[in-house]
């Protein structure tokens, strides 16, 4: 499988998010990136759309419902949303969306700091592997993994997007 | 098999935290991965909404054989924030003044489905005998027993040394007072030693200083001032009247001449130097009001940083329990 190159799906992605805002007069969203993947996603969509925002960073661990089976993730961080988010028009990125597990935690959090007017979803790939009814408003591209597969992203600079084969044990 | 024999009880199959009883044998980067945790939770506690979901559902049983306000009311704080059911006993008031034994009570408390205990005692060794021989499926954690440990306090110190100063590795740091009947003291040396600080001192007077307390690779002080030279962190510890037993001290002024924390002393440290309590204070016994009060005092910063941590380890031990029994359970079915 070929996979897509990150700096080739960016610029495509950048013109429909601005045409997405701009049908919903949405003129001074805040960008908010999920860690750490998402956080380079944000980043770099910024930087191609030529904005210089102050951008939110999520860690959701604290949010994740696989706690009871996985326990916490070893190198949790802050969060850290440098605006109040009461009534403002979030973008939230994230790389990969596969579940949709990631973003239902993303949004718990989020409504823990306020009630924000509107939540727009940006993943750079959908695995169509969604168990919940959570969908990308912007995706970079959709791709079907087998069932031993799986995609990492590496970054922040250049981004770059790898096939991992999980081993038979 | 003897490997399962060394592994500390306090640590699960996959090295993760299970019970936090003692920070003896802990590694340092377990010690660093508390203290990354705690600077999360702190964040957490700075939102408007002070709540996460992580521990909904679990029950976490404060039992208290001895007395505390802050210790119990931060660890009431911290599961409530992890949004866990929390209740708090006072156990010296309550079924052992009836003659129940601690064994007793607490299995009593296991059949009411809790997850977690946080327990305080007078005895030494109280929360280790509880994992070892009582619930061990039960994660325990030591808010405080006897004289030897408090290791959520040691980590609490640790997390405000770090936020105020940045690293361990070029520090010294004073502990300063009543450092035999200290079970505060104990956890900060190890803390200390584990996190690679190279120059911990202790002072006091020989009455209160424990025999050989030089095995923890401190330097040993009897003159307040030529103790605290240069140093970047004194960390005060209350005179525990409570525990004294006649004959270590002449009076409490006598103390306060020699080992009180006043201004005038404070300059001896580094100007930058941070003040640290556990708390509660004696004024006037160990340690002036203006340095209490004063700007190099970090005493209510620790509060505040006492809740995070406890956030932490609440929320480290009951994810290497529950991944215990999972594992048990693996092991059950595969046999």
């Amino acid at each position: 499988m070929t996979l897509p190159l990150p700096g080739e799906l960016l610029p495509k992605m950048a013109a429909e998010l601005q045409t997405y805002l701009a049908d919903r007069r949405i003129d001074t969203p805040h960008f908010i990136g999920i860690r750490t993947g998402g956080v380079w996603v944000a980043q770099a969509l910024l930087e191609q759309m030529g904005r210089d925002d102050k951008m939110g960073v999520l860690d959701v661990s604290f949010y994740r419902d696989d706690f009871t089976q996985n326990g916490l993730h070893p190198q949790v961080q802050p969060s850290e949303l440098p605006f109040a988010i009461e009534g403002e028009h979030l973008v939230l990125i994230d790389d990969v969306l596969m579940s949709g597990r990631t973003i239902r935690a993303a949004l718990n959090e989020l409504f823990d700091y306020g009630r924000p007017a509107s939540v727009t979803l940006v993943c750079l790939l959908d695995l169509n592997a969604r168990e919940l009814p959570i969908r990308p408003d912007i995706v970079g591209a959709t791709l079907a993994l087998g069932d031993d597969q799986r995609i990492k992203l590496s970054g922040p600079a250049p981004l770059a997007l790898e096939l991992q084969t999980l081993s038979a044990s | 098999m003897p490997k399962d024999v060394m592994r500390s009880l306090q640590l699960n199959d996959q090295g993760q935290l299970r019970h936090f009883l003692s920070l003896d044998n802990l590694p340092g980067a377990l010690l660093t991965e508390i203290l990354d945790t705690a600077d999360s939770f702190l964040e957490v506690g700075a939102r408007a909404v002070k709540k996460v979901p992580l521990l909904r559902g679990k029950t976490v049983c404060n039992v208290f054989f001895e007395n505390s306000t802050r210790t119990r009311t931060t660890f009431e704080l911290a599961a409530q924030r992890l949004s866990a059911d929390v209740i708090s006993l006072n156990v010296s008031t309550s079924s052992t003044s009836k003659g129940e034994t601690l064994f007793d009570t607490l299995r009593n408390l296991e059949a009411m489905a809790a997850d977690m205990f946080v327990v305080r005692h007078s005895d030494s060794g109280a929360a280790h005998f509880i994992a070892e021989h009582v619930c061990p499926n039960v994660a325990i954690i030591n808010g405080g027993d006897g004289r030897h440990a408090h290791p959520t306090q040691g980590m609490l110190d640790m997390l405000t040394i770090r936020r105020h100063k940045g690293q361990f590795e070029n520090l010294s740091v004073a502990i300063v007072g009543d450092i035999l009947h200290s079970r505060v003291a104990r956890s900060n040396m190890l803390a200390l030693k584990a996190l690679g600080c190279p120059d911990i001192r202790v002072i006091g007077p020989k009455t209160l200083l424990p025999v050989g307390v030089e095995q923890y690779g401190v330097r040993v002080y009897n003159d307040l001032s030529e103790g605290l030279k240069d140093v970047d962190v004194v960390i005060m510890l209350r005179l525990q009247r409570e525990r004294m037993q006649g004959g270590l001290l002449p009076s409490e002024g006598e103390f306060y001449r020699l080992y009180g924390l006043t201004e005038q002393r404070l300059r001896h440290a580094k100007p930058d130097a941070i003040v640290m309590h556990p708390g509660p204070i004696n004024r006037g016994v160990e340690i002036e009001s203006a340095v209490a009060d004063g700007p190099q005092s970090v005493i209510l910063n620790q509060v505040t940083y006492g809740i995070a941590i406890r956030m932490a380890v609440l929320s480290m031990a009951m994810s290497g329990q529950t991944a215990q029994r999972q594992m048990n359970q693996d092991a059950e079915e595969h046999a």
